[in-house]
């Protein structure tokens, strides 16, 4: 269905490099002088999560000649939508390199570029903070960086890296994000320091794609798990691009799972569906529905609050057609929170 | 021991030999679709749209950025026309082929990426694209040039299907598998692909690299690319070790294999290591009917570049002994940045007849070029 209401915030939208060149003059001398000398200037880094020319990476109408790198095109997206914020993504190798001070400074130098060239561009723009997923204190510096421009609206991480999300480890960038406001963003996707799916690496993209919902569900459960909501009561953490509908039966085994096994960590004081409501949003797109409105409904009845979705289209992604970015059977009023009051508690920075 | 006494100051101004075999050169494509026109329309399609898809981070670079331009390449080996180095024929003749006075050089092609390919079906059909292109570019015009059948491992059937194919064909001189795979060589669900290669008459040559998706050491992933290429040798140590103790020689006595690219110094101490521990362990491996010494001394070659180093030349010349000297086969790995210039790569003068075994004669056996 279409979105029934204007001034719609995009919560998820992808932009993209055009080539790694565009990011040497965001860098410093020294890095400048580092990625030239090895021609990493000439290459592509783009990660292995998107063939590029894959059916799922470009809508057609949104391709262009690589996703993701018009400004034009996205400008068109959100005059469609009559879009009043779009949250700008970018997915790219800079935060799964090895190096950990390489990875920074490809971070920094996406941030950089991301401010000057998309933010600058068009109001109606923000982003999410690029950070070096690896190496937990540069990725905390990095925030604190960017947090300076109200503009970058949260932190992005990707669901599987090298150690489950909520691993103590990891905590530096989470202490960052909630001192600035800044939800984490958890986005679909690998590092691929591991297989993409727990049972090893399949054979077809299809099949890693599918599996991306598995990897964010385990994500989930190791934040609530390891205590990041206990430790850190004010962060807010998106699944993006993460599916849906595996919410509720998400929900109902944790909590299951909790009452025998609370024991262990004793922190979590109350079920994992409490903890997912308070803390936990998920954009729209893909939107892995059921074939009919009535059991979309009863779905979202499931899921057990209205201030859990958050509308998105996950531009260029292709997930649906033509204007049709809500799947049938959302009321009303259920869309006007979904695209306007739950991004707007959500996300405190877009609130001037 | 025959130990040899290298002279103080070592002449090693000019150590190549005319008709020196190389066994590691890499040739690249101008433009990948080179490939297009040796793969059937349903690949074509499939390589254009979902393009190759490995066990790594990065859809087209290796996931450890090398330290030179176009993945590690030597920067005086781009062609005239600014196309990647080691895709233009004449200019491979000019910097490698004539200049060192080749006699054959072995292709080991490391594009299209066949072998690493997590789609099998498509793998093998980039396999055998890239089989056919190597005879089309390289060998048919420039016969001093030798292939290596490019195979996925994964697929055994269509492996064995391409060996298969391939056999009697002298333009092909090995068989190519890649060092880092989904699980030990030695493991028995390759097997059959070995008795292919070894029935075939084919050694197999393992050069470094391979996407696994597995951790580049056994603590996990390093940080830099400098480590990565230090685990190539543990990666060649891991795949001795599983061939020997899975008993591939005992089983195939007639398999040979080269380690190209991954250093050779640590072969003794490794073979030591194993005796020792076989003495103790042996009832574990009732299988194993020799030493590992023996095996890996009748079964294994190695290719020298990138050519050890030792802080006392001299000592090049007792581990090339311990080794064994009709064991170690010489190579450039032209075009890379590490490339071993045959005249200059050895810092000992090496006595006349062990250097024409290993610039030229163990080649030659190795591959039954003679």
């Amino acid at each position: 269905m279409k979105l029934p209401i204007q001034g719609a915030i995009d919560c998820d939208v992808h932009i993209a490099l055009p080539n790694t060149a565009v990011l040497l003059p965001h860098m410093d001398e020294y890095w400048r002088e580092h990625i030239t000398q090895r021609g990493l200037d000439q290459d592509n880094l783009d990660s292995a999560a998107y063939p590029a020319n894959a059916p799922i990476t470009g809508r057609p109408d949104w391709r262009g000649t690589k996703p993701g790198t018009d400004l034009k095109l996205l400008q068109s997206c959100l005059d469609t939508f009559d879009t009043r914020y779009a949250i700008c993504n970018v997915l790219h190798g800079s935060p799964l390199m090895f190096s950990e001070d390489l990875s920074a400074a490809f971070c920094r130098a996406i941030n950089n570029w991301v401010a000057k060239e998309w933010l600058d561009r068009d109001p109606r723009l923000r982003a999410s903070i690029t950070v070096p997923i690896h190496s937990p204190e540069l990725a905390a510096a990095e925030i604190e960086r960017c947090a300076a421009d109200p503009r970058f609206v949260q932190v992005l991480l990707l669901a599987a890296a090298e150690l489950p999300l909520g691993r103590r480890i990891n905590w530096p960038i989470y202490a960052a994000a909630e001192r600035n406001n800044l939800p984490l963003g958890v986005h679909a996707g690998s590092s691929y320091r591991h297989a993409p799916t727990n049972t090893g690496w399949p054979s077809y993209f299809l099949e890693d794609y599918v599996g991306l919902a598995s990897g964010c569900a385990s994500a989930l459960n190791s934040l609530i798990c390891e205590g990041v909501f206990v430790q850190h009561p004010n962060l807010k953490v998106v699944l993006l691009e993460s599916g849906v509908t595996w919410l509720p039966n998400f929900i109902w085994r944790a909590n299951k799972t909790w009452r025998a096994a609370r024991m262990e960590v004793p922190w979590q004081t109350r079920p994992p569906g409490d903890y997912i409501r308070d803390h936990v949003r998920l954009t729209t797109q893909p939107f892995d529905a059921p074939p009919s409105a009535d059991m979309t409904q009863r779905l979202i009845e499931e899921i057990g609050s209205d201030d859990v979705l958050l509308f998105a289209t996950d531009y260029p992604h292709w997930h649906f057609d033509g204007e049709d970015a809500l799947p049938d059977g959302i009321s009303p009023q259920l869309a006007r929170r979904i695209a306007i009051d739950n991004p707007l508690n959500t996300y405190p920075r877009l609130t001037p | 021991m025959n130990v040899i006494t290298p002279q103080t100051q070592p002449d090693v101004s000019a150590q190549s030999l005319t008709g020196y075999v190389d066994c590691d050169v890499h040739p690249y494509f101008k433009n990948p679709a080179e490939l297009d026109a040796f793969l059937p329309t349903r690949w074509r399609e499939h390589r254009k749209e979902y393009g190759a898809r490995s066990r790594s981070a990065l859809a087209y670079m290796p996931q450890y950025p090398r330290l030179s331009p176009q993945n590690g390449m030597r920067m005086d080996a781009f062609p005239p026309d600014g196309s990647l180095p080691g895709s233009d024929l004449p200019f491979m003749r000019e910097q490698l082929i004539d200049l060192f006075g080749m006699a054959h050089g072995i292709l080991l092609p490391l594009l299209g990426r066949g072998g690493d390919e997590r789609n099998l079906e498509y793998g093998a059909a980039m396999c055998t694209a890239v089989n056919d292109w190597m005879l089309a570019y390289w060998c048919d015009p420039e016969p001093r040039l030798k292939a290596s059948i490019q195979i996925n491992v994964e697929h055994a059937e269509s492996a064995i299907a391409e060996i298969e194919k391939r056999a009697g064909d002298r333009r092909f001189a090995q068989v190519q598998i890649n060092q880092r795979g989904l699980e030990p060589l030695g493991r028995h669900r390759y097997r059959k692909i070995l008795q292919a290669a070894a029935a075939n008459g084919f050694p197999i040559a393992m050069h470094l690299g391979g996407t696994s998706g597995h951790a580049s050491t056994a603590g996990g992933w390093p940080s830099y690319y400098h480590e990565e290429h230090h685990a190539y040798v543990q990666s060649m140590e891991g795949i001795v070790t599983s061939l020997v103790v899975e008993g591939v020689f005992e089983q195939i006595p007639n398999l040979k294999v080269a380690l190209v690219e991954g250093g050779f110094a640590w072969i003794p101490a490794l073979t030591w290591r194993l005796d020792k521990h076989y003495r103790r362990l042996r009832t574990e491996v009732p299988h194993l009917k020799r030493l590992p010494s023996e095996y890996i001394r009748d079964h294994i070659w190695v290719t020298t570049q990138p050519v050890e180093e030792p802080e006392r030349a001299g000592d090049m010349l007792s581990t090339l002994e311990w080794i064994g000297w009709d064991r170690v086969m010489f190579s450039t790995d032209y075009p890379h940045w590490d490339q071993d210039d045959p005249r200059y790569a050895f810092k000992v003068q090496i006595p006349e007849q062990q250097k024409r075994m290993l610039f030229r004669e163990n080649a030659l056996a190795f591959y039954n070029l003679a």
